[in-house]
């Protein structure tokens, strides 16, 4: 087990302003944590995206609409994740060392539970058994393990990555150090450097500094999840609208 | 059926008979060989079950990918039809034990079969929340709690171990006193037949009944008992059930209104379910003057004053909605009356709380077809309740960029037909193997079995 002693809470603080919707987050995300393919058939409703990347434009509908890029994952709900309770099988467990909600795919029963509590959706299916065409296994990431059909699985923070800098942590007899030591696929590829990780729990990191600066806010926040995601944008509009989400856009889906 | 005279106490048969005669015509369907229309029922029920179970079967070989499922609606076909059993199970126990303890003897002619009902229906829930729901149900048993070495125990935070204790209880007990009671019947059959095979069946299942006085006064204890084991779970169950919706966050199953209204529910649709198969028996068995008028349109007021909870608890949960002032609940409800399943909810609506209103009219109530068509309408739309409730919610819940559409595919109509032929099918071999009437209870309410005051 980990030796030391102090607490972590890894978080994640997205820059909607730098985010330009490219993608390569997501791309990220999939090569790192072994995603396979797209099934026949797959829609964008049923794939396996951890880090999914949505376009959200301003209400109101004249020429001068502007849009903004929400890349929306897990976000790491602290102390009671809505998540975790629901689980049957314990396949949901939130480490008290570091915050991360984890997920265990082998002790998941596909019961989804864990996908209809979630307020944010951030959950994903494998509804179909994984396959890779041939010879593409051969690049899979040895440092995560691949999931069977019929399990749920979502962004953990690069897990893979956070066991490679605990193990280089241990060897040299320091700590590790997020943002340094550990940095998830998302936040490395992310070319205008959108997207920062560091530990919420430190008061003298630099994540620590900025979530406390005007603008900042979280998903969702009313409902008391205590995400660890937080996004900032110095556009009033922007924040006004994620917060405010179903008003700004009832009008056009009720009729579908 | 002019001749009904409600002033009789107990009302049981619409004309005197014998217990000979009581014996004969409930044991009639099982002494001779099935009607050409049993066949056909069977046929069409049977060919229902193995499409069924040839869904499952592929399911399991391909994943439950084949279902129309997405990312938001990660619950539709089979959470809606796992709680579309369980509730029609209720009106089963309620017959049984809540009647029983309330000294309501005419349940005595329905409460058989009823409970027969409880024990099918609780069975198509069970499979519908274990093959047709699991991403593995291959890995089912690691719902209960026992040790293994994997160190692993089950969260008993969650509801849906709740709901394995509450389900696995209830069928437990309906089955234990389900059977308690037909083991007179079971003794009277042994008596009866001439068949070498169905004595030794009878015989063996009859737990060497002889039907003397030590007998039968352990037996009415032990039925007390499990009468009042079972009336706590006519509650408890769908309160349970409900509880899976009511202690997420989302809009629209984040109410302190779900244990009531569910029940409610549950009673409405299992007499409706009850009342339906029942009208088809007592016509195809000739059982009129045991299941008589007063019995039919005891059931149809149950479902008129249940019907009327459940419309209540719609107006409820819209007002609640609108009270609350919270934005995601408002929107939820108004996305349900006026949304893309506007339909689907006023199906609901209609079927569950507008049709059910005609029970108010006497005649209507007492007129068969009226009542029998009522009844299917309140399947319909009860079936519907929880499909609005669970498609409507995770389709649009908070966050619009992951709102999606649930549409089912052909493998989800396919896993529906799974229940209702299961169902069907055990209906049919019910009432062909075991008396689908208690004899030795009917016997009891006879004109002249209790000592009058």
């Amino acid at each position: 087990m980990q030796t030391n002693s102090k607490q972590s809470r890894y978080g994640m603080l997205i820059d909607l302003d730098r985010c330009t919707g490219c993608g390569a987050c997501m791309l990220a995300c999939a090569v790192e944590n072994n995603i396979p393919p797209a099934h026949a058939g797959t829609t964008d409703r049923t794939g396996l995206t951890w880090m999914r990347v949505h376009r959200v434009e301003q209400e109101g509908n004249d020429a001068s609409t502007q849009t903004v890029y929400l890349p929306l994952m897990c976000q790491q709900c602290d102390e009671h994740p809505p998540c975790e309770s629901v689980c049957p099988q314990k396949a949901v467990e939130y480490d008290p060392e570091t915050g991360i909600v984890a997920q265990i795919p082998v002790r998941c029963l596909g019961c989804r539970y864990c996908m209809t509590a979630c307020p944010y959706h951030a959950r994903y299916f494998n509804w179909w058994d994984p396959s890779w065409p041939a010879g593409m296994e051969k690049t899979l990431n040895p440092g995560v393990s691949t999931r069977m059909r019929g399990v749920v699985e979502k962004c953990n923070l690069c897990h893979g990555r956070l066991q490679e800098a605990r193990e280089q942590a241990a060897a040299s007899g320091t700590s590790v150090v997020a943002g340094e030591t550990f940095v998830p696929a998302c936040v490395e590829a992310c070319p205008t450097r959108a997207i920062m990780i560091g530990d919420l729990a430190d008061p003298e990191s630099e994540i620590a500094r900025q979530i406390k600066t005007p603008g900042t806010f979280r998903l969702l926040e009313q409902l008391g999840t205590q995400p660890k995601v937080y996004y900032s944008s110095a556009r009033q509009w922007v924040r006004e609208q994620l917060q405010r989400t179903i008003a700004s856009t009832r009008t056009e889906v009720l009729n579908g | 059926m002019t001749s009904l005279d409600y002033t009789i106490d107990p009302p049981i048969t619409t004309r005197a008979v014998t217990p000979a005669e009581i014996d004969s015509a409930i044991a009639a369907p099982l002494d001779r060989f099935p009607s050409k229309r049993w066949w056909i029922a069977f046929g069409v029920t049977s060919t229902m079950l193995a499409g069924g179970l040839a869904t499952i079967a592929y399911m399991l070989y391909e994943g439950i990918g084949l279902l129309g499922f997405n990312q938001p609606v990660a619950w539709a076909f089979d959470i809606t039809n796992f709680v579309f059993w369980v509730g029609i199970g209720h009106a089963g126990t309620l017959i049984s034990a809540i009647l029983f303890l309330m000294r309501q003897r005419w349940r005595n002619a329905i409460a058989r079969f009823a409970e027969a009902m409880t024990i099918f229906a609780v069975l198509c829930a069970a499979i519908f929340v274990t093959v047709a729901h699991l991403g593995r149900p291959w890995l089912a048993g690691y719902l209960f709690p026992y040790p293994n070495q994997h160190a692993l125990w089950v969260n008993f935070i969650s509801p849906l171990v709740w709901d394995v204790f509450a389900v696995n209880t209830y069928l437990t007990v309906s089955l234990v006193f389900w059977y308690l009671g037909l083991i007179p019947d079971l003794a009277t059959l042994r008596d009866r037949t001439t068949n070498a095979v169905k004595k030794l069946v009878y015989s063996v299942l009859s737990l060497g009944w002889r039907f003397s006085n030590r007998h039968w006064s352990h037996y009415e204890r032990m039925y007390l008992i499990l009468a009042g084991f079972a009336t706590p779970l006519v509650l408890s169950v769908h309160t349970i059930v409900s509880f899976d919706f009511a202690v997420s966050v989302n809009p629209g199953w984040h109410t302190t209104i779900f244990p009531p209204y569910f029940v409610a529910g549950a009673v409405f649709s299992g007499f409706a379910m009850v009342q339906n198969v029942l009208i088809i028996v007592r016509k195809m068995f000739k059982l009129e003057h045991i299941i008589t008028m007063k019995h039919l349109e005891n059931m149809n007021k149950v479902m008129l004053l249940t019907g009327s909870m459940v419309g209540y608890a719609y107006a409820m949960e819209m007002f609640v909605a609108w009270y609350s002032g919270s934005q995601f609940e408002r929107f939820v409800f108004l996305n349900r009356a006026l949304g893309p399943y506007a339909w689907a909810y006023w199906t609901m609506v209609s079927c569950n709380v507008v049709f059910v209103q005609l029970f108010w009219f006497k005649r209507l109530r007492l007129s068969i077809p009226i009542m029998f068509a009522v009844g299917v309408l309140v399947n319909v739309g009860m079936w519907f309740e929880r499909y609005v409730i669970i498609v409507t919610t995770l389709s649009r819940d908070f966050l619009p960029s992951s709102w999606g559409h649930f549409s089912p595919t052909i493998f989800d109509f396919g896993i529906m037909m799974l229940g209702f032929g299961l169902f069907f099918t055990l209906v049919l071999l019910f009432v062909r193997f075991l008396p689908s009437i208690a004899m030795a209870e009917i016997k009891a309410v006879m004109d002249g079995a209790q000592a009058k005051h």
